[in-house]
């Protein structure tokens, strides 16, 4: 048997002209957590979706736990969970309904239906609401409630499509504890994120755009093999020097924090730090250590929406960074 | 690692599967209030509608009168017609023209004008004057004249029953000299109340209506809100999920039989002559037909929407082709065509038979066999039909 539980080979999937997914390449060892991370639109669902057998690849072939997908979607279902990104639980149903509805559909006799549906309201912290309707949830309870559900019958691999999007830093970190514990027991997890902080607790990632896969592996590895050096100037008048610096050349790109200005100066460039230091009028500059968001900015060419405005260096984590 | 083992036999998790989606689909229901109380107030408020107020025994129509003759001839022909109920005469009016405009108005429906040469004409008319030696009916003039607004075509089919008027009583003569040419023998319904035949094609028209809508929305309504795609990520088959689908609403079609049926019977009498049992079995022969047919509307309408409209689109020539409406015996051959294909057409001439003739199933094989046929095929199409895919 492969150690592999995902080993994809140039999987494309087309909507009309449109390419959601473009030749995607995958190999993830079993007992990882293995996270996509990409903008709205880059194809992480549609990936998801084909790997779980809901979606049919245009081409490319695909072997889901040592099966070949399409073909047997339906003998994987009892092996794979799957967390859709919109929660697709029943609205009008109470919490312990919606799990023991789940439980059924999986086979659990009526006991074992019980006994695992308890667990699992200790488990995620719902026991007290057991009888709350689903529609009634917060975003972190529904999203506890999905997560429940999806792991009800112990599946070898587990699809996590955007799981933490209405989820407050608190419980995002509360949810990723579960995640490891799962993991720990064996489960292979597939995670799609557009948040740095969750990119970086992965095992490995790859990072998408439009489709194309264009870096993956661990995020020790990616910020180490960043095509570019991270440099930060602080200093007065920074909004003139952004513009002046994205005019140049040798500069990939450039995000202002606060009363710093982060530039990340391509490889290519001889001497990065004097030649920035020529550039900006006796402003002080300081090489600093590569984030995750650095690589994402340097794969994909794009600013992240919210890195002017949150956290600096990969020193601490309370940020929310969005891609 | 740990994994769990739990269905050896597939047949006992096809049954917990099928188990599951019937309870969620109560659970669902029982928290639907809205859809609950349609449950009962459709057939509560549409039985008392047609049984009431859609009266096809027409009877008290206001008509007007123009009596030029005053004679007691006049007077005594316009009792008689009274007399049957078909009529009231509410207005008398002065001259013909005078009528017609009151017609035109829409002051009344109908207005009996009787001439001024009322003895005279009836002296030589055969139905008073038995030997008035008169048989050129060329050139016979009737005893009065009805004016109708045809419009109205009921009204208008009413009034034209009294053109017979037997005229024996006003000639002095008992009845009984009136030789019929036909004779006329009644088999059931012997009053000829028309809610007697409503009832039983109410059934049949309920039925078609809620159960069609109930399960036309419930394939689409899982894709609308989203549950779809977790659904289709689990084991469930697509027959398991048909069948789930089904069941629970057999019983609210069985209720729905309950409230009409006992209701019919309690409010207007109409006698269930054949066997509950029969009845049972037709009807529910009918509901899982129907019940089908709204789950492969399910399967091929985009949203509940479409789904709505194509429940629409089925209800309309069931009402009107079922011979709901309209004995099937009448209508063009291309109807008779459209009707053959309704299971209400199938159901209607079942129920009547049973309610009505005391038929047994034995003699409705053929509408059985076919609505039984009608609901394994639906069936098989929906369960094909559905895919657990998303493109
Ligand atoms: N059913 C569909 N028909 C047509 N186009 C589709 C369909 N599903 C997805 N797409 C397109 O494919 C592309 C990828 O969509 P996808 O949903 O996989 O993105 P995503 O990475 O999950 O985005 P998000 O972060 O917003 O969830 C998008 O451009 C989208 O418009
Ligand atoms: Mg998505």
């Amino acid at each position: 048997m492969s150690d592999l539980a995902i080993n994809v080979r140039q999987m494309t999937r087309c909507f009309g002209k449109n390419i959601a997914v473009d030749h995607l390449d995958l190999q993830i060892p079993r007992g990882t957590i293995y996270g996509f991370l990409g903008p709205n639109g880059c194809g992480k669902s549609t990936s998801i979706r084909m790997l779980t057998g809901l979606l049919t690849p245009t081409s490319g072939e695909v072997e889901v736990l040592g099966q070949r997908l399409p073909q047997y979607a339906e003998a994987l279902r009892l092996r794979i969970g799957y967390m859709t990104q919109k929660f697709s639980l029943y609205d009008n149903l109470s919490i312990r309904e919606n799990l023991s509805f789940v439980a059924q559909i999986y086979g659990l006799n009526s006991r074992q239906s019980r006994e695992r549906v308890n667990e699992l309201l200790a488990l995620y912290a719902l026991d007290k609401r057991q009888t709350q309707l689903a529609g009634s949830l917060s975003g972190g309870q529904k999203q506890r409630l999905a997560l429940a559900a999806a792991t009800l019958h112990h599946p070898n691999l587990l699809f996590l499509d955007e799981p933490t999007s209405a989820v407050d830093p608190e419980n995002r970190r509360e949810f990723w504890e579960r995640l490891f514990d799962l993991c720990n027991a064996g489960t292979t997890i597939l995670v799609s994120t557009h948040y740095m902080d969750e990119a970086e607790r992965c095992h490995a990632l790859a990072i998408l755009e439009n489709g194309i896969k264009r870096a993956d592996g661990s995020p020790a590895e990616l910020m180490a093999t960043l095509g570019a050096h991270v440099l930060e100037v602080e200093g007065d008048d920074l909004r003139t020097l952004k513009s002046q610096l994205t005019q140049c050349p040798q500069v990939l790109s450039t995000a202002q924090l606060g009363t710093r200005l982060r530039v990340l100066v391509r490889d290519q460039t001889e001497q990065p730090q004097q030649w920035l230091q020529a550039q900006v009028n006796g402003r002080r500059i300081e090489a600093v250590r590569p984030s995750l968001e650095d690589v994402f900015v340097a794969c994909t060419g794009q600013h992240s929406v919210s890195s002017a405005t949150a956290r600096a260096g990969s020193d601490s984590e309370q940020g929310e960074r969005h891609v | 690692m740990f994994e769990y083992r739990v269905n050896s036999n597939p047949l006992i998790a096809t049954w917990r599967r099928v188990a599951a989606i019937v309870v969620k689909e109560i659970r669902q229901l029982a928290r639907d209030r809205m859809t609950f109380g349609m449950i009962v107030m459709i057939p509560l408020v549409q039985l008392l509608l047609f049984g009431y107020a859609i009266n096809t025994d027409v009877r008290h129509i206001p008509a007007g009168l123009v009596d030029l003759s005053q004679s007691s001839y006049s007077r005594e022909l316009i009792a008689m017609t009274e007399a049957s109920q078909t009529v009231d005469f509410v207005r008398v009016y002065a001259s013909a023209q005078e009528a017609e405009q009151a017609i035109i108005r829409g002051d009344v429906k109908a207005v009996l004008y009787l001439p001024a040469d009322l003895g005279q004409r009836l002296s030589v008319h055969p139905a008073f004057n038995r030997d008035s030696g008169h048989s050129n009916s060329q050139t016979l003039q009737p005893v009065g004249q009805w004016l109708v607004d045809g419009g109205d075509t009921v009204i208008a089919a009413s009034i034209r029953s009294l053109r017979q008027l037997p005229l024996d009583t006003l000639a002095g003569r008992t009845l009984k000299d009136n030789v019929p040419t036909f004779e006329v023998v009644q088999f059931f319904n012997p009053e000829q109340r028309s809610v007697v035949n409503i009832v039983p094609g109410l059934l049949a028209i309920i039925l078609t209506m809620t159960m069609i809508m109930f399960t036309s929305a419930a394939i689409v309504r899982e894709r609308e809100q989203g549950n779809m795609e977790f659904l289709i990520a689990t084991p469930v088959k697509p027959m398991e999920l048909m069948i789930g689908k089904i069941v629970p609403y057999v019983l609210v079609g069985l209720i729905q039989v309950g409230i009409i049926l006992g209701i019919g019977h309690l409010l207007f009498s109409v006698p269930v002559r054949g066997g509950l049992l029969t009845l049972l079995v037709a009807a529910l022969l009918f509901i899982f037909a129907s019940l089908t047919l709204g789950l492969v509307i399910s399967t091929i309408a985009k949203t509940q929407l479409q789904a709505m409209q194509m429940t629409v689109f089925i209800l309309m020539p069931s009402i009107l082709l079922s011979g709901f409406m309209f004995p099937y015996e009448a209508m063009p051959q291309l109807a008779q065509v459209i009707s053959e294909a309704l299971p209400a057409t199938h159901f209607m001439r079942m129920v009547r038979g049973i309610v009505l003739r005391d038929a047994l199933l034995w003699d409705l094989q053929r509408d059985a066999l076919w609505l039984a046929a009608f609901t394994l095929g639906g069936l098989a199409f929906a369960a094909l039909r559905f895919k657990k895919r998303l493109d």
